[in-house]
């Protein structure tokens, strides 16, 4: 599987991406600059964390904008696996392709710690690989991860399996504890916590590791 | 030409921010505060003499960029600042 990570000013969270991608597939991945105006040959792609363009004007809004973002949506449309963590589900629904909107979080903090997750739906080319696990843990990092979305919205996403994830004590005040939710087609992922820093034991867990290898398992 | 675009929280949307700051007041001695709702302003400066226009194209910034509509309200202001220019104070 060829993967790339897509790199704005001011990503952080592009060499852990790289380097999960990189032990779970076992390819390095292309890191491919926002500049770009098209996507290189490629299976899947990571939209990292960190914090492009500074948050200016809101976290996600101008990398939304960017020009690699026209052809991840053309080619997300079309099928193209595409997984946002963090500042990249930010980006994700700024762009339009998940629903909703991640605000500031309720408590008015930056929050940093392992985070404890239900796996919502393990019928998803992003969770399939978790098999008999129902909870993970997984580091969060966010000032605005407070997710939003109208009732209307809400319910679609409920009714249709598309809530992903699950926050088991509800960190940021998300509406209906959401911490990642899907497209409708299945193959556009967004969630807060970041599985690309839980892939070794040595630094913060393995429980990431089932998420990369589900969509090696969906290509193949 | 110049655009004032005020952008908020629609009503309804939690903002902890505005809660902070009205409690903060109240805890200061303004006790006539009850609510405050935080938003920003941005300020454009058109190239432009026709403010019918400055105004559609605007929407359309705020629509595409300038405010998440799934969780903000914007209001535009157009200023016409020639229109609006007051004579030099030759006293």
């Amino acid at each position: 599987m060829q993967s790339a990570v897509i790199v704005f000013p001011a990503s952080n969270c592009d060499r852990d991406a790289a380097t999960a991608l990189a032990k779970i597939t076992g390819r390095k991945p292309l890191m491919v600059w926002h500049q770009e105006t098209s996507l290189p040959p490629v299976d899947f792609v990571v939209i990292p964390g960190g914090f492009s363009y500074g948050d200016y004007l809101r976290s996600g809004a101008i990398a939304a904008r960017s020009p690699i973002l026209k052809d991840i949506i053309k080619k997300a449309e079309t099928g193209l696996p595409v997984a946002g963590f963090c500042n990249g589900f930010q980006i994700l629904t700024e762009a339009g392709l998940l629903p909703g909107a991640l605000m500031r979080n309720k408590g008015l903090r930056f929050i940093c710690r392992p985070q404890r997750l239900k796996i919502v739906n393990k019928d998803t080319m992003f969770t399939r690989a978790y098999k008999d696990t129902n909870e993970i843990t997984i580091p969060i990092a966010h000032f605005d991860g407070n997710y939003f979305a109208d009732r209307e919205t809400l319910n679609k996403l409920r009714s249709s399996g598309r809530i992903v994830f699950k926050y088991l004590d509800n960190p940021n005040g998300s509406v209906n504890d959401i911490a990642g939710i899907c497209n409708k087609a299945g193959n556009v992922l967004g969630m807060m916590p970041h599985p690309e820093r839980a892939v070794d034991p040595l630094t913060g867990g393995t429980d990431g590791i089932c998420l990369f290898k589900s969509v090696l398992e969906a290509i193949r | 030409m110049k655009a004032i675009i005020h952008i908020g929280l629609k009503p309804g949307v939690l903002d902890p921010q505005g809660r902070t700051i009205a409690r903060s007041l109240s805890h200061m001695g303004f006790g006539s505060v009850t609510n405050a709702r935080q938003g920003k302003t941005i300020e454009l400066e058109l190239d432009t003499q026709d403010a019918g226009q400055a105004r559609i194209d605007v929407e359309k910034m705020c629509k595409q960029l300038l405010a998440n509509v799934v969780i903000e309200d914007y209001q535009i202001e157009i200023i016409d600042e020639k229109a609006e220019e007051i004579p030099e104070n030759t006293t």
